[in-house]
This record gives C-alpha cells, sequence and structure tokens, in this order.
C-alpha cells in the first residue's frame, strides 16, 4: 500500500507541476493575476506531494519491505536503522528522489518566502522550477521508479554497497544535492529574468542567498565526499580528480564566480549580462553532472545502474534545458539594458579578475573531463585524463587567483588604489615569506615549488586577516573601540574573510599532504615494528570481530614517539559484508594536531603476516576545516542579508544602507 | 579611461586568460594522458617502451607470483594475447585471477609492462568498462563473465 501511495504522489506532483509550468507564466505574460496567484500554491502543493513520495519510500526502507525491488536490491534488514535510511540515496532510483524532494523544497521556499519579490518574476520563476520538475517527475515515473513491485517478495535484501554503509553517505549527497539543485534557483530567477526582458539590480539582491546557500551546501558536500574517499576508500587520497568529483567541482567554480558578480551586480549595476549566464551556467553544471553521474558513461562508484534508456532521458532533460536556456540567453539577453563600466583596478574589476579565472579554471576541468567521453565516441580511442591533466591546467589557473585574492576586498569600489592595497598587505606577505623559509627550512625533500605553495595559502589566509585588521583598526585604536567597530561591520564583511581564510586553509593542506606527507608500505609478522615520520608503530597481531552485517579482521598496532612514549593503537580493519560477498578496507586514523596518521590493511598472507600501507598526511585535516570556514563564512554572509532582503526598506532602515558599502 | 577603453581592457583580459587556458590545456594534452590498450592493441601497435599507457584486461588464471616486499608480477589477457605485468605495493580489495582489472603504466624494454597503479573497483559486478569492450573486441565477452569471479568465492566463503 505504502509504495503505491508513493507512486500516486509523485504522479500528481507531476501533474501540478505542469499547471505550475503553464499557468503562471501565461498569467505572467497577459498579467492575469489570478493565473500567476496559481504559481505559489501549486508550488506548496507539489512540494507536499513530493515529500509523501519521500516518505513513502523511506518507510519502506524503514520496515525492509523487500516486496519493493528497490529496496530488496540496495537494503538489508540486518544493517542499522541509518543505514537503512541513507540506502534510499545510495541508489539511482531513490537519489533521483531525492533530487526532486529538494528541488520541489527550495520551490516551496521561493513560494512561502518570496513575498517581497515582483509578481511577476515570481510567477515566472516558479514557473520555470516546475519545467524543472516536471522533466524529473517524468524521468523517475517512466525509467527509474523506485516503487515498483516484485510479485514473490524475498526474505532478504541484497544490502547496500557496502562502502556506501558509513556515516559519511547520510550527509555527502543530501547536500551535494542542496547545492546542485539549489543552483536551480538561480537558474529559474534568470530564466524568468530573461522572460520578462527586464533585469535590475534588485534581481541580483534576491538571488544572491539562494545561490549563497546552494553554495555554501556544495562546499560542504563536496568536502564531505572527498573526506569519505579519503577514509574510506583506503589510499588515503582526499581528490583524485575523477569526472564524478569534477562533476560536482564545475557547478562550484561557476557558482562561486556566480557569487561574486553578484555582488557586483547588486552593489553597481553592472556585469548584468554576465551574471544571468553564469547562473544559466551553474545549474547547466549540476545538470551535466548528474548527467555523468546517472547516466553510466562513467564507471564509478556513483554510477549505480546502467540503463541506456536513462541516459538517453537525462540527455535530453539537458538538451532541453541548456540549450533552451542558452537559445532564450542568445535572443533576449541583448534587450537586457547594459550596466556601468569600471575603472579595471577597482573592487568590481577585482571581481572580474576571480570571474575570468574561476570561469577558465572551470572551462578546463569542464574539457578534462567530456574530452574522454567525446573522443571515444568520435574515434573509439580510449583514453584517461587524470590528476597529471588537471596540475598541469587547473593548478596554474588559481595560483593568480589565490595571490589576487587578498587585493579584492581592499580595493575600492569604482576606482581602487592598488599601491595602498600592497601596502597594507606587506605585514601578510611578510608572514608568507616567513612561511616559505620556514618549510624550506624545516621541511626536507618534498617539490621546490612546495614552499611557495604553502606562503601563497599563507598570503590568502593573512589577507583575510588584514582585512578585518584594517577594518576594525584594531592595532590604531584600544581595544574598546576596535571591537565595536568589529560588531558594527557588516556580516557579509566577516563572511568574505571567513570564506577567503577557509580556501587558504584548504590550499595550505592540500600543499602539505601533498609535498611533505610519507608513505610506508611493508609486510608485518606480529611483533614487527614499521615507522613514519615521528611515529612507530608496532604490529600486535590480528583478531575477529563480528559486527551487525560484517565480520572484521581487526589489525592491532601500537602507536610510539620514537623515544617509545606510547600514544595509543590503531585498529584497521578489512570488513567482509556475506550478503553481497565483499570485503573493504576500513582505515584506522590517529589524529595529531591537524595532522594525521593513516594505516590500512591489505590482505593477510598464509604465514601469518600482514600487508600494510602507512601515511603520514600532514595538516590534512585542514582540508576540510578550510571548507567548513568557507560555510561558516557563507552563513556569517547569509545571515546579513536576510536582514537587507525585502523590496521596500521601511525608514528607519534607511541609515543603514548609506553606510559605505563593504 | 574612456568607456570604450574600459572596455577593451575587460575584453582583452577576459581573451589573455582564455588563451592562457588553452595553452594550458593544449600543452597539458600533449603529456599527461595516457591511452587506453588491450593485451592485443599492444601487440599489434608495436608500443614502443615508456610510453604512459593504460593496459586493461582479466589476470590470467594462475599466472599471480607473490615476491618479497609486496613486489608481484601476473599475466593480463584479453583471450588473444597476454602481457606480463610487474607491480610493487599494496593491491585493491578485489583484485584477484580472473578479475578484471586497468593497470598504468609503461613497458619496459623486455616487454614487460611496468604498472605504478593497479584499479579494480569495489563492486561484485564490476567489469571495468574498457575492458568489457576490448574483451567483446576480442570475441572473448561471456555475459556473466563480470559475476562469474565472485560466484566460486562467494561459495568457498561459506
Amino acid at each position: 500500500m505504502i509504495p503505491e501511495i508513493g507512486q500516486y504522489a509523485l504522479m500528481l506532483a507531476l501533474g501540478l507541476a505542469l499547471i505550475q509550468g503553464t499557468m503562471p507564466i501565461i498569467g505572467a505574460r497577459n498579467n492575469d493575476p489570478v493565473l500567476m496567484s496559481i504559481a505559489a500554491p501549486a508550488a506548496l502543493a507539489q512540494f507536499i506531494f513530493v515529500a509523501i513520495a519521500f516518505l513513502a519510500l523511506a518507510e519502506c526502507y524503514v520496515v525492509s519491505d523487500f516486496s519493493v525491488l528497490n529496496v530488496f536490491e540496495n537494503s538489508n534488514s540486518q544493517m542499522p536503522l541509518i543505514y537503512r535510511l541513507t540506502s534510499l540515496w545510495g541508489n539511482h532510483e531513490g537519489s533521483m528522489i531525492l533530487w526532486v524532494s529538494i528541488l520541489a523544497f527550495f520551490g516551496a521556499l521561493v513560494a512561502v518566502f518570496g513575498n517581497n519579490l515582483p509578481v511577476t518574476l515570481k510567477a515566472n520563476a516558479l514557473g520555470v522550477q516546475a519545467w524543472i520538475a516536471a522533466a524529473f517527475d517524468l524521468f523517475i515515473l517512466t525509467t527509474s521508479n523506485p516503487f515498483l513491485r516484485i510479485p514473490d517478495a524475498p526474505f532478504e535484501g541484497r544490502d547496500l554497497n557496502p562502502i556506501l554503509q558509513d556515516p559519511g553517505l547520510a550527509f555527502h549527497p543530501p547536500m551535494l544535492y542542496l547545492g546542485y539543485v539549489g543552483f536551480s534557483i538561480a537558474f529559474s530567477f534568470a530564466i524568468a529574468a530573461l522572460l520578462e526582458g527586464r533585469i535590475d539590480a534588485a534581481w541580483a539582491r534576491w538571488v544572491r542567498p539562494w545561490v549563497l546557500g546552494a553554495w555554501m551546501c556544495l562546499t560542504l558536500g563536496i568536502a564531505g565526499g572527498s573526506y569519505w574517499a579519503y577514509y574510506e576508500l583506503g589510499w588515503g587520497g582526499f581528490w583524485f580528480w575523477d569526472p564524478v568529483e569534477n562533476a560536482s567541482l564545475m557547478p562550484w567554480l561557476a557558482g562561486t564566480a556566480l557569487l561574486h558578480s553578484a555582488v557586483v551586480m547588486e552593489k553597481r549595476n553592472a556585469l548584468k549580462v554576465w551574471t544571468i549566464l553564469l547562473a544559466i551556467i551553474a545549474f547547466s553544471l549540476s545538470l551535466i553532472g548528474t548527467f555523468l553521474v546517472r547516466s553510466g558513461v562513467l564507471t564509478s562508484v556513483h554510477a549505480f545502474a546502467v540503463d541506456p534508456r536513462r541516459g538517453i532521458f537525462i540527455l535530453a532533460i539537458l538538451a532541453v534545458f541548456i540549450g533552451g536556456a542558452l537559445s532564450l540567453y542568445a535572443w533576449r539577453a541583448p534587450l537586457l539594458k547594459q550596466g556601468g563600466l569600471f575603472a579595471p583596478v577597482s573592487r568590481e574589476g577585482a571581481l572580474v579578475f576571480n570571474n575570468l579565472f574561476l570561469t577558465s579554471a572551470c572551462a578546463t576541468v569542464l574539457v578534462g573531463t567530456l574530452y574522454p567521453l567525446a573522443l571515444e565516441a568520435l574515434t573509439g580511442e580510449k583514453i584517461s585524463v587524470g590528476p597529471p591533466f588537471f596540475n598541469a591546467t587547473f593548478g596554474p589557473l588559481f595560483i593568480p587567483l589565490m595571490l589576487a585574492m587578498p587585493f579584492g576586498p581592499l580595493l575600492g569600489w569604482k576606482r581602487g588604489d592598488i599601491v595602498a592595497a600592497a601596502q597594507r598587505l606587506l605585514a601578510a606577505a611578510g608572514l608568507a615569506a616567513i612561511a616559505v623559509a620556514a618549510a624550506f627550512a624545516i621541511e626536507q625533500g618534498g617539490p621546490v615549488l612546495a614552499p611557495f605553495g604553502a606562503g601563497i595559502a599563507v598570503f590568502v589566509m593573512a589577507g583575510a586577516v588584514t582585512d578585518i585588521v584594517e577594518r576594525t583598526m584594531i592595532l590604531r585604536l584600544p581595544l574598546r573601540a576596535a571591537v565595536r567597530r568589529a560588531i558594527g561591520l557588516p556580516r557579509s564583511v566577516w563572511g568574505t574573510a571567513f570564506g577567503h581564510f577557509g580556501i587558504g586553509a584548504t590550499l595550505l593542506g592540500i600543499v602539505a599532504v601533498t609535498a611533505w606527507g610519507s608513505e610506508r608500505i611493508a609486510e608485518l609478522k606480529p611483533g614487527d615494528s614499521i615507522e613514519v615520520s615521528h611515529y612507530r608503530l608496532t604490529f600486535d597481531g590480528v583478531f575477529n570481530r563480528p559486527g551487525p552485517n560484517y565480520r572484521d579482521m581487526v589489525g592491532h598496532f601500537t602507536v610510539r614517539r620514537m623515544s617509545g612514549e606510547v600514544l595509543g593503537v590503531m585498529e584497521p580493519s578489512r570488513r567482509t559484508f556475506p550478503a553481497r560477498n565483499m570485503a573493504t578496507t576500513e582505515a584506522a586514523l590517529m589524529t595529531r594536531r591537524v595532522s594525521q596518521l593513516y594505516l590500512s590493511l591489505g590482505d593477510p598472507n598464509p604465514n601469518g603476516s600482514v600487508a600494510v600501507r602507512l601515511y603520514f598526511k600532514p595538516h590534512v585535516l585542514m582540508i576540510w576545516l578550510g571548507a567548513i570556514i568557507m560555510f561558516l563564512g557563507g552563513a556569517l554572509s547569509l545571515s546579513d542579508r536576510r536582514l537587507r532582503v525585502g523590496a521596500p526598506r521601511p525608514a528607519k532602515k534607511a541609515k543603514a544602507a548609506l553606510q559605505p558599502a563593504e | 579611461m574612456t568607456r570604450k577603453q574600459r572596455r577593451l581592457v575587460l575584453i582583452g583580459a577576459g581573451l589573455g586568460v582564455l588563451a592562457v587556458a588553452v595553452a594550458l590545456m593544449l600543452n597539458a594534452f600533449r603529456g599527461s594522458i595516457a591511452f587506453f590498450n588491450s593485451p592485443s592493441d599492444i601487440a599489434e601497435k608495436h608500443l614502443g617502451p615508456g610510453t604512459r599507457i593504460r593496459l586493461g584486461g582479466l589476470v590470467e588464471d594462475g599466472s599471480i607470483v607473490r615476491g618479497a616486499d609486496l613486489r608481484l608480477s601476473f599475466k593480463v589477457t584479453d583471450g588473444k594475447s597476454e602481457i606480463p605485468v610487474t607491480y610493487q605495493g599494496l593491491l585493491p580489495d578485489l583484485f584477484r585471477e580472473g578479475q578484471g582489472i586497468v593497470a598504468e603504466g609503461s613497458l619496459d624494454n623486455g616487454g614487460t609492462f611496468n604498472a605504478d597503479t593497479i584499479l579494480a573497483k569495489h563492486d561484485e559486478k564490476y567489469m571495468p568498462k574498457e575492458v568489457a569492450d576490448a574483451l567483446k573486441k576480442s570475441g572473448h565477452w561471456q555475459e556473466d563473465r563480470g559475476q562469474r569471479a565472485t560466484i566460486p568465492t562467494a561459495g568457498a566463503n561459506k
């Protein structure tokens, strides 16, 4: 009964989406307030029905209803509740349900919180949002129905892919989807603006919070996925330049660019046409990501099922939405009024610099990801475009971006003084120089360029701090006055500082791990020791430990300093899942400040020895801490926005608006 | 600066960055791309030693020889030709005889493939797509080939 309810709810949601996608847009064209007013309630109702479908599927997973094919294939009654629930999005059909649920959720948010939007813009935007929803509802119902029954219900399910049975998976896909789908709002607003043929700075003010929210979730989602790969896949890498990872990185890069260009649009009424294009591109890249991941053109942990019909359907969705949006853009964008221009050296100029490099970097990732697919389709030749390609293209494009980043917030709008900004960054540059020297002195080995990488990271972080120091005048004013200034600073200034500091921290982590990490591979018998960096690990032996739906073969290691002081034990294991007859490697991690020891087990040999892989990962946690700091920056900025989003500002707030633009 | 000049600066900067990006990409495409080859491809193409390639196929039954220090040699076959492979390090969880794998590395002068990376995926149905295609091409593809690797071991484990 429950799965049927879910399926009917999804069908009704499709129907509602079709209504929501047509009536309000017709209403907006003919200026018919009744038709336009359908949009909001339709969006809410559509969300309710999609939510019912989602909950119905969740219920099937929770009670382990194996008469549902999707549950049978991906769940197992022995799994803990949390994994039974997360199995929902650990497979193709279920993850698409999550996709449309989030899409409908965002639509409902616009319906509820969009009261201050112009009526026609709201109607058009919700209409466009509904087209996307309708396309994906139809996709699910025709090619990926998760509610299909099997006639003879089996007693036990096939279990979730073991490497997906992990707390990381509980939050990585939903966060990522919140990010992907969040960009759909910017897309819908962009299309709505093109349909209306009118756009102004207020548009950016309405769209920016959505972009920011999506960007925050995407940041955390990518970081979560990276950390998951790091500890679960057992070889200690945090980024593989895998096409699926690239699929999430590209919307992030475009979204970051959009975030910055929307600031210019909002504050200076410039870069409007470009911002619209970026909004289209960001969501298009999200769709391309979905296509790459879900169509089965790539083999990866994410390509759940290979069904050509699905690939073709998603390709059709891609063609219609991306092609349609870009055609509409080509047709309507020339009608939009161009905004003002500005001096190259200015805050706007810095943000354009940011946009140029981010979009170019994004383009190299796109080419690197799609080129092998295109080449195979055209010539049948199979190639792999791996880390060397991306390091050689993405890296050089990111360095100028990083070097310029601290200058941006220090430049004035309209016309900036780069010499003054450079003077204010002297301290930061000094710190960076010290970091380079220290890195050369302390770390032997590693690439020669690595200390400079660390220096750039320190420069970015110190530059972010410089901005706050300058604005609070903490070095020139008494502490209390400075604190008062700090509290009085717009939250978005803090947001910028946090965001920039976070990317610096991430960069530092990446440089340190890549350049100065060390690795030992050895075959150990009980009693043997292995050394890495300043640590010595002694292998004590192997024992077995049963789990709820798996068996663990655990290696027991004692970790000591070189001086002999015991620091603790590490217990990596090899985990066998009988339901799928699969084994996974569970690495053991020991955190020392922001560095980690990483230990994973290989196959045991008949003679009692085991192969182990031991890494010392210096500053590795900075990579993900940086992402969390970026997320916090976004949250700070968002909390600022909420105060100011709203069309007609009450009189008493007018004063606040006259404050120097940040 | 006039309006026109400012616009020119903007467009010039855009084109400049784009040109740099394209140059970087073309350069990287020359140096850092590995072509996928099956053992038959290697036999046909007479690939020179040192070129970085990806080799895909099945690990030949009974060909795995383990040495000291995690050294390992085995043969990769596509049913027509076979290539001896050497590797040192930890193997992926699902590496076993009969399993489809992809190895990355280069040939030495004696025609042995020195792999520095071995990929086999964490999935019981896994058959790298390239390997499956190569097997189909050489006529040695069996529909259940991907499944095959696990069924005997499932029995052995229980």
